[in-house]
């Protein structure tokens, strides 16, 4: 008996595993053991298409454990070129791609990391014009954007082509996170109405944020989209998850549909894409 | 009613840096109005100024919304838990 007869042998779904090369099985073989994955799960999660909305705080470590997980195929979009000051949080980018589009530098790492998977960069800044098109392609959606525009735009294009996604937020050493599944539970709107007027968030010059704080939200994302895609555990859906750092603590609120909805209520106003003018970065 | 509110990061520097603060109040309204005495300018952050929770801050009692339950009529008991919750987009 070849050693990788044996290994079939402990692993479960066995039909399952043979359509999994023995590179696979080796690969992805610490988390095939888990009952809750087997070789069904795995094939799930190579048959999976996750598009990942920034490639900074959030998408670096999100995109890394997707990659790494096996998700067959990552969408990344990103407008933007490496800046050094990126590269204390922004985990996928090197000091050698300074300059370099970040989809770029994001797709490099995450092919070496993982030759097995697609990985497919959208160098390209989302609106109301493109948005829809390029998530038709995606089973679920990561939104690890920056800034309050590109936040209310993906929420709206993922309700109005009723695409799951997850959603985080980060500042300074606070973190949110909820994963929205349009109609079965709130959507963005539901909890935020309307984004911010300028000058009621921070100045760009007073945010900040610590990198670890990023690296938790994003890896967090990560575990929602691997949960959905295995159709296991129990997501963040009407739970905004709040996480602060300098306490070290994670509280869950709950949140509900809102029948005043502007998107996803009774009698939506938000029936066309919205490109709010940016005012800020809070990277 | 005393009970301990939570701040989010962006208000910190009106609570002199405190994550946790305890104030007083029957219902949410007093209990901005009360905060607001003690560190002034606190309730123009939470509320417009027709005094109605702005549209991007949520008000939570015990992991409750308050728009689902009375609003800023929530009334509060002893030992209640109040978090005030911005929008936050940094990624
Ligand atoms: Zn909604």
């Amino acid at each position: 008996m070849s050693c990788f007869a044996v290994k079939r042998g402990f692993l479960n779904g066995v039909k399952d595993m043979e359509r999994l090369t023995e590179e696979q099985i080796e690969r992805y073989s610490r988390q095939i053991i888990l009952p809750e994955i087997g070789g069904v799960g795995q094939r799930k999660l190579l048959e999976t298409r996750v598009l990942v909305i920034g490639c900074g705080g959030l998408g670096s470590p999100c995109a890394f454990y997707l990659a790494g997980a096996g998700v067959g195929k990552i969408g990344l979009v990103d407008s933007d070129a490496v800046e050094l000051n990126n590269l204390q949080r922004q985990i996928l980018h090197f000091t050698h791609n300074l300059g370099q589009p970040k989809v770029d530098s994001a797709k490099e790492k995450l092919q070496a990391l993982n030759p097995d998977i697609e990985v497919v960069p959208y160098h390209l800044r989302l609106t109301s014009e493109n948005i829809r098109e390029v998530i038709e392609d995606y089973d679920f959606v990561v939104d690890g954007s920056d800034n309050f525009p590109t936040r209310y735009l993906v929420n709206d294009a993922c309700v109005l082509s009723n695409k799951p996604f997850c959603h985080a937020g980060i500042l300074r050493f606070d973190g949110q996170v909820i994963t929205i599944i349009p109609l079965q539970g709130p959507c963005y709107r539901c909890l935020f109405p309307e984004p911010p007027p300028p000058g009621m968030v921070p100045s760009c010059q007073e945010a900040g944020i610590l990198g670890a704080v990023a690296g938790v939200l994003g890896v967090i994302q990560a575990t929602e989209v691997l949960k959905f895609a295995l159709g296991k555990g129990e997501l963040l859906i009407g739970k905004l998850l709040v996480f602060n750092a300098l306490e070290m603590s994670f509280r869950k609120l709950t949140i509900q549909r809102n029948k005043q909805c502007p998107v996803c209520g009774d009698r939506p106003t938000v029936t066309e894409l919205i490109d709010y003018e940016e005012f800020c970065n809070l990277i | 009613m005393k009970v301990k509110v939570r701040i989010p990061n962006v208000l910190q520097k009106l609570t002199e840096g405190k994550i946790e603060v305890y104030a007083t109040g029957q219902d949410i309204k007093e209990l901005i109005d009360n905060l607001d005495k003690e560190y002034p300018g606190i309730k123009g952050r939470i509320c417009d100024e027709s005094g109605n929770l702005r549209r991007f801050i949520n008000v939570f009692v015990n992991e409750q919304d308050i728009r689902f339950l009375d609003g800023d009529k929530t009334q509060l008991k002893d030992g209640d838990e109040v978090s005030i919750i911005p929008a936050i987009a940094g990624g």
